[in-house]
Protein backbone atom coordinates (compact mmCIF):
# COMPACT_ATOMS: atom_id res chain seq x y z
CA UNK A 1 0.00 0.00 0.00
CA UNK A 2 1.46 3.70 -1.14
CA UNK A 3 1.85 5.62 1.85
CA UNK A 4 -1.26 7.04 2.80
CA UNK A 5 -1.98 10.56 1.33
CA UNK A 6 -2.74 13.52 3.79
CA UNK A 7 -6.99 14.46 3.03
CA UNK A 8 -8.15 17.70 1.74
CA UNK A 9 -8.62 20.33 4.41
CA UNK A 10 -11.94 21.51 5.40
CA UNK A 11 -10.89 24.27 7.80
CA UNK A 12 -12.26 24.80 11.47
CA UNK A 13 -14.71 27.88 11.93
CA UNK A 14 -12.57 29.81 14.46
CA UNK A 15 -13.60 31.30 17.55
CA UNK A 16 -12.35 32.81 20.84
CA UNK A 17 -13.61 29.23 22.48
CA UNK A 18 -11.22 27.27 20.20
CA UNK A 19 -8.19 29.59 18.66
CA UNK A 20 -5.44 28.37 21.23
CA UNK A 21 -6.06 24.86 19.76
CA UNK A 22 -6.19 25.57 16.09
CA UNK A 23 -3.24 28.63 16.38
CA UNK A 24 -1.34 26.93 18.71
CA UNK A 25 0.87 25.05 16.45
CA UNK A 26 2.18 28.76 15.44
CA UNK A 27 4.75 28.21 18.39
CA UNK A 28 4.94 24.40 17.58
CA UNK A 29 2.84 23.92 20.61
CA UNK A 30 0.15 21.45 21.23
CA UNK A 31 -2.63 23.43 23.05
CA UNK A 32 -5.27 22.42 25.76
CA UNK A 33 -7.29 24.04 28.08
CA UNK A 34 -6.93 23.23 31.49
CA UNK A 35 -8.47 24.37 34.84
CA UNK A 36 -5.80 26.68 36.55
CA UNK A 37 -8.07 25.58 40.20
CA UNK A 38 -8.02 21.29 39.85
CA UNK A 39 -5.59 20.86 36.66
CA UNK A 40 -7.84 19.01 34.52
CA UNK A 41 -7.50 19.10 30.58
CA UNK A 42 -10.85 20.24 29.12
CA UNK A 43 -11.28 18.97 25.39
CA UNK A 44 -13.06 19.90 23.37
CA UNK A 45 -13.08 22.84 25.30
CA UNK A 46 -15.38 24.45 27.55
CA UNK A 47 -15.87 28.18 29.23
CA UNK A 48 -16.45 26.49 32.82
CA UNK A 49 -14.18 23.34 34.07
CA UNK A 50 -17.23 19.82 34.70
CA UNK A 51 -15.34 19.01 37.58
CA UNK A 52 -15.14 21.79 39.64
CA UNK A 53 -17.17 24.45 37.89
CA UNK A 54 -14.18 26.35 38.22
CA UNK A 55 -14.21 29.46 35.40
CA UNK A 56 -10.17 29.98 35.76
CA UNK A 57 -9.74 27.75 32.13
CA UNK A 58 -6.47 28.75 30.53
CA UNK A 59 -4.29 27.27 27.37
CA UNK A 60 -1.66 25.35 27.84
CA UNK A 61 1.30 23.55 26.00
CA UNK A 62 1.47 20.25 26.67
CA UNK A 63 4.37 17.74 25.38
CA UNK A 64 2.87 16.34 22.02
CA UNK A 65 3.59 12.83 22.89
CA UNK A 66 0.68 10.66 22.85
CA UNK A 67 -0.34 7.02 22.34
CA UNK A 68 -2.80 5.74 19.26
CA UNK A 69 -6.10 4.55 21.08
CA UNK A 70 -7.73 3.82 17.45
CA UNK A 71 -7.37 3.97 13.87
CA UNK A 72 -8.76 3.32 10.14
CA UNK A 73 -7.63 3.62 6.81
CA UNK A 74 -10.21 5.43 5.19
CA UNK A 75 -10.86 4.79 1.49
CA UNK A 76 -13.53 6.76 0.75
CA UNK A 77 -13.68 10.01 -0.52
CA UNK A 78 -16.52 11.15 1.53
CA UNK A 79 -15.10 14.78 0.66
CA UNK A 80 -15.32 15.68 -3.18
CA UNK A 81 -11.90 15.98 -3.87
CA UNK A 82 -10.21 14.56 -1.26
CA UNK A 83 -6.97 11.83 -2.19
CA UNK A 84 -7.50 8.57 -1.20
CA UNK A 85 -6.53 6.39 1.20
CA UNK A 86 -5.84 8.54 4.71
CA UNK A 87 -5.08 7.40 8.12
CA UNK A 88 -7.40 8.38 10.25
CA UNK A 89 -6.72 8.02 14.27
CA UNK A 90 -7.91 8.79 17.64
CA UNK A 91 -4.65 9.27 20.30
CA UNK A 92 -4.62 9.89 23.84
CA UNK A 93 -2.57 12.57 25.20
CA UNK A 94 0.00 11.75 27.19
CA UNK A 95 -1.05 14.22 30.18
CA UNK A 96 -4.02 12.62 30.94
CA UNK A 97 -6.14 9.35 30.49
CA UNK A 98 -8.54 9.88 27.93
CA UNK A 99 -7.43 12.87 26.51
CA UNK A 100 -8.38 12.45 23.05
CA UNK A 101 -7.99 13.76 19.66
CA UNK A 102 -9.43 12.72 16.46
CA UNK A 103 -6.39 13.34 14.17
CA UNK A 104 -4.37 11.89 10.91
CA UNK A 105 -1.07 9.73 11.05
CA UNK A 106 1.52 10.81 8.89
CA UNK A 107 4.96 10.04 8.27
CA UNK A 108 4.24 6.56 8.45
CA UNK A 109 3.29 3.00 6.31
CA UNK A 110 -0.20 2.32 7.10
CA UNK A 111 0.33 -1.32 7.72
CA UNK A 112 3.13 -0.53 10.98
CA UNK A 113 0.09 1.21 13.06
CA UNK A 114 -1.06 -0.30 15.89
CA UNK A 115 -3.29 0.70 19.08
CA UNK A 116 -0.48 1.66 21.44
CA UNK A 117 1.86 2.94 18.99
CA UNK A 118 3.67 5.88 20.56
CA UNK A 119 3.03 8.93 18.23
CA UNK A 120 3.80 13.04 18.20
CA UNK A 121 2.75 15.99 17.28
CA UNK A 122 4.04 17.83 13.92
CA UNK A 123 2.01 20.99 12.63
CA UNK A 124 0.17 21.56 8.71
CA UNK A 125 -0.11 24.87 8.18
CA UNK A 126 -2.94 26.29 6.77
CA UNK A 127 -3.14 30.52 5.31
CA UNK A 128 -6.93 31.51 5.60
CA UNK A 129 -8.69 34.98 4.81
CA UNK A 130 -10.56 34.07 8.45
CA UNK A 131 -7.13 33.78 10.19
CA UNK A 132 -4.33 31.09 9.77
CA UNK A 133 -4.71 27.33 11.17
CA UNK A 134 -2.05 24.67 11.83
CA UNK A 135 -3.69 21.39 12.11
CA UNK A 136 -2.15 19.30 14.79
CA UNK A 137 -1.17 15.89 13.23
CA UNK A 138 0.97 12.76 14.60
CA UNK A 139 3.74 10.59 13.46
CA UNK A 140 5.27 8.13 15.04
CA UNK A 141 7.92 8.77 17.81
CA UNK A 142 11.45 9.83 16.90
CA UNK A 143 10.53 10.12 13.33
CA UNK A 144 9.96 7.33 10.35
CA UNK B 1 -36.62 2.21 40.83
CA UNK B 2 -37.18 -0.91 42.16
CA UNK B 3 -39.68 -2.70 40.36
CA UNK B 4 -42.54 -2.29 43.50
CA UNK B 5 -43.28 0.57 40.99
CA UNK B 6 -44.51 -0.30 37.34
CA UNK B 7 -42.58 1.51 34.80
CA UNK B 8 -44.75 3.91 32.77
CA UNK B 9 -44.46 1.70 29.80
CA UNK B 10 -45.77 -1.26 30.64
CA UNK B 11 -49.08 1.33 30.40
CA UNK B 12 -48.55 1.27 26.86
CA UNK B 13 -49.03 -1.30 23.39
CA UNK B 14 -47.88 -1.04 20.49
CA UNK B 15 -51.21 -1.24 18.37
CA UNK B 16 -50.54 -0.63 14.89
CA UNK B 17 -47.54 -0.83 12.99
CA UNK B 18 -47.04 0.52 8.99
CA UNK B 19 -44.85 0.43 6.43
CA UNK B 20 -44.47 2.31 2.89
CA UNK B 21 -43.56 0.78 -0.31
CA UNK B 22 -39.70 0.28 0.64
CA UNK B 23 -36.85 0.44 -2.25
CA UNK B 24 -33.14 1.47 -3.06
CA UNK B 25 -34.64 4.89 -5.25
CA UNK B 26 -38.24 4.84 -5.56
CA UNK B 27 -38.05 8.42 -7.00
CA UNK B 28 -41.70 9.11 -4.84
CA UNK B 29 -42.76 12.03 -2.82
CA UNK B 30 -41.32 10.82 0.51
CA UNK B 31 -44.10 13.14 2.28
CA UNK B 32 -46.15 10.46 0.12
CA UNK B 33 -44.40 8.02 1.65
CA UNK B 34 -44.34 8.67 5.02
CA UNK B 35 -48.26 8.96 4.84
CA UNK B 36 -48.45 5.81 3.22
CA UNK B 37 -46.92 4.60 6.60
CA UNK B 38 -48.86 6.44 8.70
CA UNK B 39 -52.43 5.53 7.21
CA UNK B 40 -51.35 1.96 7.46
CA UNK B 41 -50.54 1.66 10.77
CA UNK B 42 -53.48 3.81 11.89
CA UNK B 43 -55.64 1.01 10.10
CA UNK B 44 -53.75 -2.10 11.41
CA UNK B 45 -54.48 -0.53 14.86
CA UNK B 46 -58.15 -0.74 14.17
CA UNK B 47 -58.25 3.24 14.72
CA UNK B 48 -59.45 5.89 12.65
CA UNK B 49 -57.46 9.10 11.57
CA UNK B 50 -59.64 11.09 14.32
CA UNK B 51 -58.44 9.28 17.49
CA UNK B 52 -54.76 10.26 16.88
CA UNK B 53 -54.03 12.47 19.23
CA UNK B 54 -50.43 12.39 19.61
CA UNK B 55 -47.43 12.75 17.44
CA UNK B 56 -43.94 11.76 17.94
CA UNK B 57 -40.78 11.35 15.40
CA UNK B 58 -37.39 11.59 14.82
CA UNK B 59 -35.50 13.50 13.29
CA UNK B 60 -38.07 16.14 12.34
CA UNK B 61 -37.65 18.69 9.58
CA UNK B 62 -33.91 18.91 10.09
CA UNK B 63 -31.22 19.46 7.60
CA UNK B 64 -27.93 17.10 7.16
CA UNK B 65 -27.43 14.19 4.71
CA UNK B 66 -29.92 14.32 1.73
CA UNK B 67 -33.21 12.36 2.25
CA UNK B 68 -32.14 12.37 5.97
CA UNK B 69 -35.81 13.05 7.03
CA UNK B 70 -38.99 12.68 4.61
CA UNK B 71 -41.49 14.68 6.20
CA UNK B 72 -41.53 16.86 9.88
CA UNK B 73 -43.67 16.62 12.45
CA UNK B 74 -45.46 19.85 11.28
CA UNK B 75 -45.62 18.35 7.99
CA UNK B 76 -47.52 15.86 9.12
CA UNK B 77 -49.52 17.46 11.41
CA UNK B 78 -51.05 19.33 8.79
CA UNK B 79 -51.29 16.75 6.05
CA UNK B 80 -52.89 14.61 8.20
CA UNK B 81 -54.90 17.39 10.02
CA UNK B 82 -54.57 15.57 13.34
CA UNK B 83 -55.55 17.77 16.39
CA UNK B 84 -52.90 16.22 19.44
CA UNK B 85 -52.46 16.58 22.79
CA UNK B 86 -49.02 16.49 22.39
CA UNK B 87 -46.28 16.43 18.94
CA UNK B 88 -42.62 16.56 19.32
CA UNK B 89 -39.40 15.53 16.83
CA UNK B 90 -35.94 15.95 17.49
CA UNK B 91 -32.52 14.35 16.54
CA UNK B 92 -30.44 14.67 19.79
CA UNK B 93 -32.39 11.74 21.84
CA UNK B 94 -31.46 8.30 22.37
CA UNK B 95 -31.09 7.06 18.84
CA UNK B 96 -34.58 6.90 16.81
CA UNK B 97 -35.97 4.91 18.77
CA UNK B 98 -36.01 7.80 21.14
CA UNK B 99 -39.16 8.97 19.36
CA UNK B 100 -41.27 5.97 20.36
CA UNK B 101 -39.91 6.37 24.14
CA UNK B 102 -41.59 10.38 24.29
CA UNK B 103 -44.65 8.49 22.62
CA UNK B 104 -44.87 6.31 25.53
CA UNK B 105 -43.87 8.78 28.32
CA UNK B 106 -46.74 11.24 26.71
CA UNK B 107 -49.65 8.68 27.36
CA UNK B 108 -48.15 8.12 30.66
CA UNK B 109 -48.50 11.84 31.49
CA UNK B 110 -51.80 12.09 30.09
CA UNK B 111 -51.64 14.46 27.11
CA UNK B 112 -52.42 11.50 25.01
CA UNK B 113 -54.04 7.80 24.52
CA UNK B 114 -52.77 7.40 20.69
CA UNK B 115 -50.02 8.38 19.44
CA UNK B 116 -48.30 8.46 15.80
CA UNK B 117 -44.87 8.06 15.62
CA UNK B 118 -42.94 7.48 12.39
CA UNK B 119 -39.35 7.82 10.62
CA UNK B 120 -39.16 8.22 7.13
CA UNK B 121 -36.02 8.28 4.41
CA UNK B 122 -35.21 8.88 0.92
CA UNK B 123 -31.43 8.72 1.21
CA UNK B 124 -31.66 6.66 -2.29
CA UNK B 125 -33.31 8.64 -4.36
CA UNK B 126 -31.76 11.70 -2.46
CA UNK B 127 -28.31 10.58 -2.56
CA UNK B 128 -28.36 9.38 -6.30
CA UNK B 129 -25.72 6.64 -7.90
CA UNK B 130 -22.80 9.35 -7.06
CA UNK B 131 -22.32 7.69 -3.33
CA UNK B 132 -22.23 8.58 0.12
CA UNK B 133 -21.14 11.79 1.23
CA UNK B 134 -19.77 13.13 4.35
CA UNK B 135 -21.85 13.36 7.38
CA UNK B 136 -23.85 16.53 7.02
CA UNK B 137 -24.06 19.41 4.45
CA UNK B 138 -20.74 20.25 3.47
CA UNK B 139 -19.31 23.69 4.27
CA UNK B 140 -16.90 25.45 3.83
CA UNK B 141 -15.52 25.43 7.38
CA UNK B 142 -15.78 22.85 10.19
CA UNK B 143 -18.18 23.71 13.34
CA UNK B 144 -19.94 22.66 16.15
CA UNK B 145 -19.50 18.61 16.97
CA UNK B 146 -17.83 18.24 13.02
CA UNK B 147 -15.07 20.57 13.96
CA UNK B 148 -12.75 17.98 16.05
CA UNK B 149 -13.87 15.54 13.26
CA UNK B 150 -14.40 17.24 9.46
CA UNK B 151 -10.62 18.91 9.64
CA UNK B 152 -9.22 15.20 9.66
CA UNK B 153 -11.28 13.76 6.54
CA UNK B 154 -13.10 11.34 9.50
CA UNK B 155 -16.07 13.26 7.50
CA UNK B 156 -18.54 9.77 8.03
CA UNK B 157 -19.64 7.56 10.56
CA UNK B 158 -18.54 4.92 9.06
CA UNK B 159 -15.11 6.52 9.94
CA UNK B 160 -15.54 6.84 13.92
CA UNK B 161 -17.65 3.43 14.25
CA UNK B 162 -14.44 1.84 12.43
CA UNK B 163 -12.66 2.89 15.25
CA UNK B 164 -14.49 1.34 17.60
CA UNK B 165 -14.38 -1.95 15.20
CA UNK B 166 -10.47 -1.63 15.27
CA UNK B 167 -10.51 -1.05 19.50
CA UNK B 168 -13.16 -4.29 19.84
CA UNK B 169 -10.88 -6.17 17.20
CA UNK B 170 -8.11 -5.39 19.62
CA UNK B 171 -9.20 -5.42 22.92
CA UNK B 172 -10.69 -9.01 22.63
CA UNK B 173 -9.62 -10.57 19.22
CA UNK B 174 -12.50 -10.57 17.43
CA UNK B 175 -12.14 -11.34 13.36
CA UNK B 176 -12.96 -9.91 10.39
CA UNK B 177 -14.64 -13.14 9.48
CA UNK B 178 -16.42 -13.10 13.01
CA UNK B 179 -17.69 -9.66 11.72
CA UNK B 180 -19.24 -10.89 8.37
CA UNK B 181 -21.46 -13.39 9.87
CA UNK B 182 -23.37 -10.12 10.88
CA UNK B 183 -23.85 -9.38 7.01
CA UNK B 184 -24.21 -12.58 5.13
CA UNK B 185 -26.78 -13.67 8.56
CA UNK B 186 -28.57 -10.14 7.12
CA UNK B 187 -28.43 -11.25 3.18
CA UNK B 188 -30.10 -14.76 4.25
CA UNK B 189 -33.00 -13.64 6.13
CA UNK B 190 -33.38 -10.75 3.38
CA UNK B 191 -33.64 -13.16 1.00
CA UNK B 192 -36.98 -14.14 2.30
CA UNK B 193 -38.30 -10.78 2.98
CA UNK B 194 -39.76 -9.40 -0.09
CA UNK B 195 -39.25 -5.78 1.07
CA UNK B 196 -35.44 -5.86 0.96
CA UNK B 197 -33.23 -3.98 -1.14
CA UNK B 198 -30.42 -6.73 -1.27
CA UNK B 199 -32.07 -10.22 -1.57
CA UNK B 200 -29.47 -12.04 -3.44
CA UNK B 201 -27.22 -14.43 -1.80
CA UNK B 202 -23.92 -13.36 -0.62
CA UNK B 203 -20.58 -15.35 0.49
CA UNK B 204 -18.20 -15.06 2.59
CA UNK B 205 -16.14 -14.51 -0.76
CA UNK B 206 -18.37 -12.02 -1.40
CA UNK B 207 -17.90 -9.93 1.17
CA UNK B 208 -13.88 -10.62 1.75
CA UNK B 209 -13.65 -9.63 -1.72
CA UNK B 210 -15.82 -6.32 -1.64
CA UNK B 211 -14.21 -2.63 -1.39
CA UNK B 212 -12.84 -1.67 1.45
CA UNK B 213 -14.70 1.71 2.73
CA UNK B 214 -12.97 2.36 6.05
CA UNK B 215 -11.04 -0.19 7.67
CA UNK B 216 -12.01 -2.98 9.10
CA UNK B 217 -15.25 -2.11 7.60
CA UNK B 218 -16.09 -3.25 4.12
CA UNK B 219 -18.23 -1.67 1.52
CA UNK B 220 -21.17 -4.92 3.46
CA UNK B 221 -20.27 -3.76 6.49
CA UNK B 222 -22.40 -0.30 5.75
CA UNK B 223 -26.43 -0.53 5.63
CA UNK B 224 -27.77 0.22 1.92
CA UNK B 225 -29.67 3.57 1.78
CA UNK B 226 -33.36 3.46 0.90
CA UNK B 227 -36.60 5.25 0.04
CA UNK B 228 -39.30 4.24 3.10
CA UNK B 229 -41.54 5.28 6.01
CA UNK B 230 -42.47 3.58 9.00
CA UNK B 231 -45.17 3.95 11.37
CA UNK B 232 -46.37 3.01 14.78
CA UNK B 233 -49.08 3.21 16.78
CA UNK B 234 -48.60 3.76 21.20
CA UNK B 235 -51.70 3.40 22.92
CA UNK B 236 -52.92 3.33 26.18
CA UNK B 237 -53.07 -0.02 27.06
CA UNK B 238 -56.66 -0.56 28.71
CA UNK B 239 -58.06 1.14 24.99
CA UNK B 240 -56.54 -0.98 23.30
CA UNK B 241 -58.64 -3.89 24.46
CA UNK B 242 -61.44 -2.47 22.44
CA UNK B 243 -59.62 -2.06 19.58
CA UNK B 244 -59.64 -4.34 16.43
CA UNK B 245 -55.68 -4.65 16.71
CA UNK B 246 -52.81 -7.38 18.26
CA UNK B 247 -51.03 -5.47 21.08
CA UNK B 248 -47.62 -5.63 21.40
CA UNK B 249 -46.37 -5.21 25.03
CA UNK B 250 -44.20 -2.64 26.03
CA UNK B 251 -42.03 -4.39 28.58
CA UNK B 252 -39.43 -2.26 29.28
CA UNK B 253 -37.33 0.44 27.39
CA UNK B 254 -33.95 2.40 28.09
CA UNK B 255 -32.41 5.53 27.36
CA UNK B 256 -29.79 6.07 29.55
CA UNK B 257 -26.19 7.23 28.33
CA UNK B 258 -23.52 7.55 31.18
CA UNK B 259 -20.69 8.53 28.82
CA UNK B 260 -19.50 11.28 27.05
CA UNK B 261 -21.85 12.34 24.48
CA UNK B 262 -18.99 12.57 21.24
CA UNK B 263 -17.95 10.24 18.94
CA UNK B 264 -13.91 10.36 20.42
CA UNK B 265 -13.96 10.98 23.74
CA UNK B 266 -16.01 7.66 24.89
CA UNK B 267 -14.16 5.97 27.81
CA UNK B 268 -13.73 2.51 26.13
CA UNK B 269 -13.59 2.66 22.45
CA UNK B 270 -15.14 -0.66 22.50
CA UNK B 271 -17.84 -0.17 24.08
CA UNK B 272 -20.90 2.45 23.03
CA UNK B 273 -23.64 3.75 25.54
CA UNK B 274 -25.97 1.07 24.25
CA UNK B 275 -24.64 -0.99 27.51
CA UNK B 276 -26.22 2.31 29.68
CA UNK B 277 -29.78 1.88 28.04
CA UNK B 278 -30.01 -1.49 28.38
CA UNK B 279 -28.68 -1.59 31.36
CA UNK B 280 -31.53 0.54 32.43
CA UNK B 281 -34.05 -1.18 30.50
CA UNK B 282 -33.54 -4.38 32.31
CA UNK B 283 -33.65 -2.83 35.24
CA UNK B 284 -37.47 -1.43 34.57
CA UNK B 285 -38.26 -5.19 33.72
CA UNK B 286 -38.36 -8.87 35.73
CA UNK B 287 -37.50 -10.48 32.36
CA UNK B 288 -34.03 -11.21 31.68
CA UNK B 289 -31.61 -11.79 28.58
CA UNK B 290 -32.36 -15.45 28.75
CA UNK B 291 -36.01 -14.50 28.17
CA UNK B 292 -35.53 -13.20 25.01
CA UNK B 293 -36.56 -15.13 21.87
CA UNK B 294 -35.02 -12.95 19.02
CA UNK B 295 -33.21 -10.00 18.88
CA UNK B 296 -33.61 -7.03 16.48
CA UNK B 297 -30.16 -5.09 17.05
CA UNK B 298 -29.28 -2.17 14.85
CA UNK B 299 -26.92 -2.50 12.04
CA UNK B 300 -25.88 0.59 10.25
CA UNK B 301 -22.56 -0.34 10.81
CA UNK B 302 -22.33 -4.29 10.88
CA UNK B 303 -20.10 -3.95 14.49
CA UNK B 304 -22.85 -2.23 15.93
CA UNK B 305 -24.66 -5.39 16.27
CA UNK B 306 -22.26 -7.02 17.78
CA UNK B 307 -21.64 -4.40 20.25
CA UNK B 308 -25.20 -4.59 20.72
CA UNK B 309 -25.17 -7.96 21.80
CA UNK B 310 -22.96 -7.54 24.08
CA UNK B 311 -24.53 -4.29 25.56
CA UNK B 312 -27.87 -6.11 25.82
CA UNK B 313 -26.29 -8.82 27.71
CA UNK B 314 -27.35 -11.72 25.14
CA UNK B 315 -23.43 -12.73 25.38
CA UNK B 316 -20.90 -11.48 27.31
CA UNK B 317 -18.76 -8.85 27.17
CA UNK B 318 -15.89 -8.66 24.59
CA UNK B 319 -17.57 -12.19 23.28
CA UNK B 320 -19.56 -11.24 20.85
CA UNK B 321 -17.55 -12.26 17.81
CA UNK B 322 -16.85 -15.93 19.30
CA UNK B 323 -20.96 -15.95 20.03
CA UNK B 324 -21.35 -15.16 16.53
CA UNK B 325 -18.46 -17.63 14.82
CA UNK B 326 -20.05 -19.50 12.17
CA UNK B 327 -23.89 -17.62 11.89
CA UNK B 328 -25.63 -20.94 13.08
CA UNK B 329 -26.32 -19.08 16.58
CA UNK B 330 -27.79 -15.97 14.72
CA UNK B 331 -29.58 -18.11 12.35
CA UNK B 332 -33.19 -17.77 11.84
CA UNK B 333 -33.35 -21.38 13.15
CA UNK B 334 -30.77 -20.47 15.80
CA UNK B 335 -30.94 -20.22 19.56
CA UNK B 336 -31.06 -16.50 19.23
CA UNK B 337 -32.23 -15.42 15.73
CA UNK B 338 -30.98 -11.87 14.74
CA UNK B 339 -32.24 -8.84 12.56
CA UNK B 340 -34.90 -11.65 10.87
CA UNK B 341 -35.76 -9.31 8.28
CA UNK B 342 -32.14 -8.51 6.88
CA UNK B 343 -31.21 -5.61 8.82
CA UNK B 344 -30.86 -2.19 7.90
CA UNK B 345 -27.67 -3.82 5.69
CA UNK B 346 -29.68 -6.20 3.49
CA UNK B 347 -33.23 -4.83 4.01
CA UNK B 348 -32.31 -0.97 4.04
CA UNK B 349 -31.52 1.95 6.18
CA UNK B 350 -35.16 2.18 7.33
CA UNK B 351 -32.58 3.81 10.44
CA UNK B 352 -33.94 2.19 13.72
CA UNK B 353 -37.72 1.68 13.09
CA UNK B 354 -37.03 -1.12 10.91
CA UNK B 355 -35.88 -3.25 13.72
CA UNK B 356 -38.96 -1.90 15.84
CA UNK B 357 -41.21 -2.94 12.96
CA UNK B 358 -39.85 -6.45 12.46
CA UNK B 359 -40.15 -7.12 15.95
CA UNK B 360 -43.49 -6.33 16.27
CA UNK B 361 -43.99 -8.66 13.14
CA UNK B 362 -42.01 -11.52 14.53
CA UNK B 363 -44.24 -11.50 17.64
CA UNK B 364 -47.48 -11.38 16.09
CA UNK B 365 -46.59 -14.44 14.04
CA UNK B 366 -46.97 -12.10 10.67
CA UNK B 367 -43.58 -12.29 8.79
CA UNK B 368 -44.41 -14.66 6.61
CA UNK B 369 -41.61 -16.69 4.63
CA UNK B 370 -38.93 -15.36 7.55
CA UNK B 371 -41.16 -15.96 10.41
CA UNK B 372 -39.42 -17.74 13.40
CA UNK B 373 -40.71 -21.23 13.25
CA UNK B 374 -40.74 -21.45 17.31
CA UNK B 375 -43.39 -18.32 17.48
CA UNK B 376 -41.20 -15.60 19.78
CA UNK B 377 -42.69 -14.10 22.74
CA UNK B 378 -39.81 -11.91 23.74
CA UNK B 379 -38.25 -9.21 21.55
CA UNK B 380 -35.34 -7.68 22.14
CA UNK B 381 -35.02 -4.53 20.19
CA UNK B 382 -32.17 -1.86 20.16
CA UNK B 383 -31.46 1.36 17.84
CA UNK B 384 -28.56 3.59 17.11
CA UNK B 385 -24.85 3.32 17.96
CA UNK B 386 -21.90 5.25 19.92
CA UNK B 387 -23.70 8.27 21.66
CA UNK B 388 -27.36 7.98 20.65
CA UNK B 389 -28.58 4.53 21.80
CA UNK B 390 -32.14 3.56 22.91
CA UNK B 391 -33.79 0.15 23.69
CA UNK B 392 -36.98 -1.56 23.91
CA UNK B 393 -38.03 -4.98 25.40
CA UNK B 394 -41.35 -6.07 23.57
CA UNK B 395 -43.21 -9.14 24.06
CA UNK B 396 -46.99 -10.72 24.14
CA UNK B 397 -47.71 -11.31 27.31
CA UNK B 398 -50.74 -9.66 28.20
Amino acid sequence: MPEPSVPFRILPELSDRNRHFWQGGEQGHLTILRCQECGYYLHPPTPTCPHDQSKDVAPEAVSGRATVASFTINHQAWIPGVEVPYLIAIVEIDEQPELRLTTNLVNCEAEDVHVGMPVQVLFEHHEDANGDVWIPLFEPTGGK
Amino acid sequence: MTLTETPLERNCVVSGIGQSDIGRRLGRDPLGLTLDACYAAIKDAGLRVEDIDGLSTYPGAVGGSPGFSGAGAYEILDAMRLKVGFYDSGVETAGQLGSVMKACMAVAAGLSNHVLCFRSVWEGSAQGTGGRKASGALTQYASGSMEWLLPFGSASAANWIAMFAQAHMHKYGTTPEQLAQIALNSRKNAGLNPNAIYAEPMTMDDYMSARMISTPLRLFDCDAPCDGATAFIISRKELAADLDCTPITIEAMGSANHDRATWDQLRDLSRTIGADAAAQMWSRTDLTPKDVDIAELYDGFSILALLWLEAMQLCEMGESGSFIEGGQRIALDGELPLNTHGGQLSAGRLHGYGFFHEACLQLRGEAGARQVAKQPQVAAVAAGGGVTCGTFLLSTRP
